[in-house]
């Protein structure tokens, strides 16, 4: 049986915007019989793009996680629905609106805040996956048709396919403590929920200093190497996937022309853009 | 024999269709009134009466008819009606033209052998008849199930699929092509193939478009304000404050027209301002540049002269070392992307934010290829005081210059390349001059001061190490260059008092590296895509139906192809956009004028008012509003409150900016409402081949999917309206409705060859297909100047006598070479702000401005927005208004957002999404704090073009929340000798505001 999935970028959102607008523009003043109630015309983010910022200048990035209903195998809106919430064989899960009329209790029952209370029609709602579209023989849902980068992709594989290419790809899920078993992948997640750190190799010569380009750095946690990279142009260097509260590292900085450099820092909250690190001459 | 043929059918044929068709029985049911159709000599005719939803006829003319369609000869009225009613054979059209002159109906009309005769009230009712006779079955959309048709319709951001059901618009998407449409282009580079997905992208405001199809603050109703009187008080200082109260359409166009008339009678000629947007909701014929330049040139007008703002520095400075007056100094844009993507090592976007600005109309068309050269490793730099969205996505060096510094940067990158050699020299010798001053100037040989690296870094904060790097890499890598949203234009750094100076420095950097050679080229992908650019459809600049050959582009080809009468406005008077202030409050001003024929053209200094014309007396607004677009726009305020405007007009689809200050409303529908036709980004002589930056070139046909709301109208009926009223309709509208001039623009194009009306009509779009045949592609931008070759690219510019030498031989300059020290701003000599070299200047407004700089010590940009289009489809309760990066909802309320970093709210204690106050002398606008470390300190960010205008207390004197940013910017233009907005060299405070507290 082939059930659909989302697998969503995080690299590639640059945060248009389109895939939050194409819900609207489907739900919004739009009843679908059988599927979902229209939405109010604001306050609901049925996509939510959700924006992280990491570093500081002159070496920042952010980060957009577009996150939505995960249409969970193991929803907790099911289990708490009492059958207003349904599970389709395609994997798609349906607030039904005349079951759920009243039902404030599954907002909460969701725990990614995905599920919205619609105060006029006393109903709870989330985004359907554009399933009366689907079910029209539409190819995908509007947010992939919207989207400018292929940052969000529909796939509707069968669940041994689907975690197969989630282990091969390096797919993540949103708190996959929870065991809600989402059908909403994300690639490239490091960028909202790890931390980087990063700076600048210069080098001094005849009393110039420029960007000091191929110096190697070593980054150290608890006296052993854990990953090493080069400068580039720029004497710009990254390791990211740090974890928060990672505590402390160490990066020794090298260059076959001037003498090596070590730096301490630690690693709590925020991203570490190290002061300039300058190599003299050897 | 024939023309009694055909009239003797016509009855016929009208009581047959009126059988099938409610429409044309209402039509023929609406008023009692008599037409005779006859030869001059009254030797053949025929009369046709509607009585009571009969058509009565006989075989002869009718002393009493109050219609009169009168032919010189029977042979002319033949011809005539069958060339007016051939859309009904449309079918036959292949062999019906073959017995037809394009141009009959129009030398018949000019010689008065074709004549249309009576009240226009009637005449308009008889073509109405007609016409909905020769449409009767022209069947549109595509029925998709669940009762829905799919329509077609285009925006200023793509174009898109309508979905419509019981009369009301469902959903609007991007196009995904059907499987009959042609294939895409394919490039190969690096020994890897690349080709777009089939389908069209779309802007976030193209997507936005359905809420503001059912905005709350459409305009419904034809409105006068309450406390205005034409014939009696009209009390203009409550302009902005006095409410409103609902007419009827025939008061409205009453008054309307009678103003007209009175102003004229009682002013004389140019007492009438025209006032438009820069842009319009899409199409050929409901444009600015089309019906209402027709309509207005038929009435007169003062024209308002469009500064090229989004050209600025490029038009008043750039061009004069490189030409390209017709493009607004901006560069040749083909072939670049196959160029690019086979040699390119490097991009740099200076001042480039293409994911946000998207070539203007060009939505994502780029973005798969930006995508692309990243998959070749090609790097990236972007010089940009915030890591704006391109740059986060793209990755890359982020270098942050401070605000109007960039040319301090660029002659310092100048210099490593001198100092290290790392630039083109042999180019520099055959294909430049005045290189030698340049150098001089770079190396401090005139003033002592060499241009290094250490001397931009307290210019610009950016440290020597990275200027020298940057520059080194630049020098070394086969570098494209991106300085504006398009390759060149759309970028903040050209709106600034270094404008001018900075789109100079990017021509001269880029000559220096040997522009045109491979890899080495203005671009950053957007444009040069290999689509066929041969195939004709008319771009919006050609005029449309404007039939204006003077103030559009409508000589260059549509007026050879489109058959209409040409309009012409006799009025000369100008007035300068952004000094109508400064025309209505003080009664004089002065502009220099975009004339993009040749280099020159802009040193023509005008004045208001011209010699023997009134001052302005009345305005006649159509379109978005102006308050967002307008530097100190509280001036704005204060002019439409003037008593010098008698009677201001306002023909707006929403409530919003100026429609509130107006006497007179006209509520205009939106292009969804309408039909039209059009090109996806065909701008015409605006951007010639502008559609080159499209993966696929798309025309539609854009359907009327749904009827207008309430009572409004078409901006084009609105005008036939006011022109039955004025005796002009017969020449206004040609006896055509919207659909039919469609299918006489549809005739105009090269359409016919590939796709048949019917099918048009049903489908709504054709893709043009792509050249195939790659020996035929466009040959690359610059290579032909690279390699002192005549000029290969096909644009018709510049103009055979701007050619010094052979045409086609080199560039626009005196010289036809490259000019380090231009020669035409050496013969203009009056600029001290512009001199033949492009030495630094500091801006007038920044951190250099030291008493300034110390009571607002913080510098605002202001880009073009990421999410509106200018000031359309921002506010008025749209969805755009959910967009949290775009405004943030407090207090009931959707403030514009202020982007500041943390640094600069910390030291003035205010949180993320706290409100504040960004203000300096010339007024204050309350926004929504972003938080960013994506922005230099010392730096705010807020996009420019908010649509609302919305002052806490009295216009033009209190702080705004409505989002218009313009208020704090400066009226001074870049250098004094130019008409150039400059608002990215603006000097604010800010301060956390309470809307219950002190107030502003």
């Amino acid at each position: 049986m082939k059930k659909w999935n989302l697998v969503i970028d995080v690299a590639e959102c640059h945060n248009c915007n389109n895939c939050f607008l194409a819900v609207k523009d489907e739900y919004v003043g739009n009843d679908i019989p059988g599927y979902c109630a229209a939405q109010p015309s604001h306050g609901h983010r049925w996509i939510n793009i959700l924006s992280r910022e990491r570093g500081r200048a002159p070496m920042v990035d952010a980060a957009h996680v577009p996150t939505t209903c995960n249409h969970c195998d193991a929803a907790p809106c099911i289990a708490a629905g009492r059958g207003a919430v349904k599970k389709r064989p395609d994997g798609i899960v349906l607030i039904e609106p005349e079951a759920a009329k009243g039902r404030k209790d599954l907002v909460t029952a969701c725990p990614y805040g995905a599920i919205w209370w619609n105060e006029e029609r006393s109903l709870p709602q989330a985004w359907p996956f554009d399933a009366h579209l689907l079910d029209r023989g539409w190819p995908a849902p509007r947010p992939v048709q919207s989207c400018p980068t292929g940052a969000i992709r529909a796939l509707k594989v069968s669940d041994t396919e689907m975690t197969q290419m989630a282990r091969a790809q390096e797919l993540q899920t949103l708190r996959p403590e929870l065991g809600t078993r989402p059908r909403v992948y994300y690639r490239n997640l490091h960028r909202y929920t790890h931390l980087f750190a990063g700076g600048t190799v210069l080098g001094a010569k005849g009393g110039v200093i420029d960007c000091l380009a191929g110096a190697r750095l070593e980054l150290l946690n608890s006296g052993r190497v854990i990953a090493a990279t080069e400068t580039d142009t720029f004497g710009d260097f990254k390791f990211d996937r740090l974890a928060p509260d990672s505590g402390a590292y160490e990066i020794r900085a090298t260059h076959t022309d001037h003498r090596p450099v070590s730096v301490q820092f630690e690693v709590h909250r925020a991203s570490a853009v190290l002061e300039d690190i300058l190599l003299e001459s050897a | 024999m024939r023309f009694s043929l055909i009239l003797w059918c016509l009855p016929w044929v009208l009581r047959l269709y009126a059988r099938r068709s409610a429409k044309l029985r209402a039509l023929m049911a609406a008023r009692d009134f008599t037409v005779q159709i006859i030869v001059k000599d009254g030797s053949r005719g025929r009369w046709l009466r509607f009585e009571g939803g009969r058509l009565l006829s006989g075989a002869s003319a009718r002393a009493d008819a109050e219609v009169t369609l009168r032919f010189k000869s029977a042979a002319l009225g033949t011809r005539i009606l069958t060339r007016l009613t051939s859309g009904m054979f449309h079918f036959a059209w292949p062999v019906l033209k073959r017995f037809l002159e394009p141009m009959e109906v129009i030398t018949a009309a000019k010689n008065f052998a074709f004549e249309v005769l009576g009240p226009d009230e009637l005449t308009v009712q008889f073509t109405d008849i007609l016409n909905a006779m020769i449409t009767h079955g022209w069947r549109q959309g595509t029925p998709v199930g669940s009762g829905e048709i799919r329509y077609v319709n285009q925006t200023n951001g793509g174009p898109v699929f309508v979905y419509v059901k019981d009369g009301r618009i469902v959903r609007i998407t991007p196009m995904e092509f059907a499987a009959d449409d042609p294939q895409p282009w394919v490039i190969e580079a690096r020994g890897r193939k690349f080709s777009p997905p089939r389908r069209a992208t779309l802007s976030p405001h193209g997507l936005a478009s359905k809420s503001l199809v059912y905005s709350p603050k459409r305009l419904l109703y034809p409105m006068r304000r309450v406390d205005w009187d034409p014939q009696g008080e009209r009390n203009p200082q409550n302009r902005g404050k006095s409410g409103y109260v609902r007419i009827s359409w025939d008061e409205a166009l009453d008054i309307a027209a009678s103003e007209i008339k009175r102003v004229r009678r009682e002013h004389g000629h140019g007492a009438i301002l025209g006032s438009h947007g820069s842009h319009h909701t899409w199409g050929n014929i409901g444009y600015y540049l089309s019906a209402q330049i027709r309509f207005m040139n038929a009435i007169g007008h003062t024209r308002m002269v469009l500064n090229p703002d989004s050209w600025e520095g490029w038009y008043w400075g750039a061009m004069h070392h490189y030409g390209n007056s017709m493009r607004m100094g901006g560069a040749e844009p083909y072939g670049q992307l196959e160029d690019a993507l086979q040699h390119a090592e490097l991009i740099v976007f200076w001042s480039s934010d293409p994911e946000s600005t998207c070539g203007s109309y060009a939505a994502f068309e780029a973005t798969v290829r930006r995508q692309w050269a990243r998959q070749l490793g090609i790097k990236m730099v972007h010089i940009d005081p915030y890591l704006n969205p391109t740059a986060n996505w793209l990755g890359g060096k982020w270098i942050a210059p401070v605000p109007g510094s960039s040319p301090a940067l660029a002659h310092a990158i100048a210099y490593v390349w001198i100092s290290e050699g790392l630039y083109d020299r042999e180019y520099i010798e055959k294909r430049t001059t005045g290189f030698d001053k340049y150098r001089a100037y770079i190396m401090g040989e005139r003033d002592g001061t060499p241009k290094s690296p250490e001397w931009q870094a307290p210019e610009t904060g950016v440290a020597p190490h990275i200027v020298r790097a940057l520059a080194r890499e630049w020098g070394r890598k086969k570098t494209y260059l991106s300085c504006g949203g398009k390759g060149v234009a759309f970028g903040g750094a050209n709106r600034s008092a270094t404008g001018a100076q900075w789109a100079r420095a990017m021509v001269c950097l880029m000559t220096m590296q040997g522009l045109g050679k491979p890899g080495i080229n203005f671009g950053n992908l957007g444009t040069g895509a290999p689509v066929d650019l041969e195939f004709y459809f008319p771009g919006y600049a050609e005029g449309g139906i404007s039939g204006d050959v003077e103030c559009t582009a409508d000589a260059a080809q549509n007026y050879q192809r489109l058959p209409h009468l040409i309009s012409m406005n006799t009025v000369t008077q100008k007035v300068p956009r952004l000094r109508i202030p400064e025309a209505i409050l003080d009664g004089k001003t002065e502009g220099y004028p975009t004339d993009s024929r040749s280099l020159e053209g802009q040193f023509q200094k005008f004045s208001y008012p011209s010699p023997g014309h009134s001052p302005v007396r009345m305005m006649y607004k159509y379109g978005g509003s102006h308050f967002g677009t307008t530097m100190e726009s509280g001036r704005l305020a204060d002019a439409l409150r003037s008593e010098n405007l008698e009677f201001v007009l306002n023909q707006s689809i929403w409530n919003e900016g100026e429609a509130q200050f107006a006497d007179l409303i006209l509520p205009a529908c939106t292009n969804f409402e309408r039909a039209d036709i059009s090109e996806w980004a065909g701008s015409g002589g605006y951007v010639h081949h502008n559609h080159n930056q499209m993966n696929h070139r798309v025309i539609t046909l854009q359907h009327k999917c749904i009827e207008p709301l309430g009572e409004s109208k078409s901006d084009f009926q609105i005008f036939l309206e006011l022109a039955k009223r004025l005796g002009l309709s017969s020449y206004f509208g040609e006896g055509k409705t919207e659909l039919l001039w469609c299918h006489e623009i549809y005739l105009s194009s090269d359409l016919p060859k590939a796709i048949s009306w019917r099918k048009l009509l049903r489908k709504g779009y054709y893709v043009v297909p792509p050249e195939t045949n790659a020996a035929n592609r466009t040959k690359t931008s610059w290579r032909w100047f690279a390699e002192g070759r005549k000029k290969d690219v096909p644009e018709p510019a510049p103009l055979p006598a701007e050619y010094g030498g052979e045409y086609l031989d080199g560039l626009q300059t005196q010289s036809g070479l490259f000019e380090f020290e231009s020669s035409s701003l050496e013969r203009y000599g009056e600029d001290p702000e512009r001199p033949p070299l492009n030495i630094y200047i500091p801006a007038w407004e920044g951190r250099q401005t030291g008493a300034l700089y110390a009571r607002y010590p913080l510098q605002l940009i202001s880009p073009h927005p990421r999410f509106s289009f200018h000031t359309q489809t921002d506010g008025k309760d749209g969805v755009l208004n959910d967009i949290t990066d775009h405004r943030v909802l407090r207090d009931g309320h959707y403030y514009w957002i202020a982007r500041l970093n943390p640094a600069d709210a910390r030291a003035r204690g205010i949180a993320q999404h706290d409100l504040i106050k960004l203000y300096n002398d010339r007024g204050a606008v309350i926004c929504a704090a972003v938080l960013t470390e994506r922005l230099l300190a010392g730096v705010v960010h807020a996009y420019s073009s908010s649509a609302e205008y919305q002052p806490v207390g009295e216009a033009g004197a209190t702080a705004d929340i409505g989002g218009c940013i313009n208020v704090l910017t400066s009226k001074r233009h870049m250098t004094e000798k130019t008409s150039a907005c400059a608002p990215n060299s603006c000097l604010i405070e800010i301060e956390k505001w309470h809307p219950e507290g002190a107030g502003p």
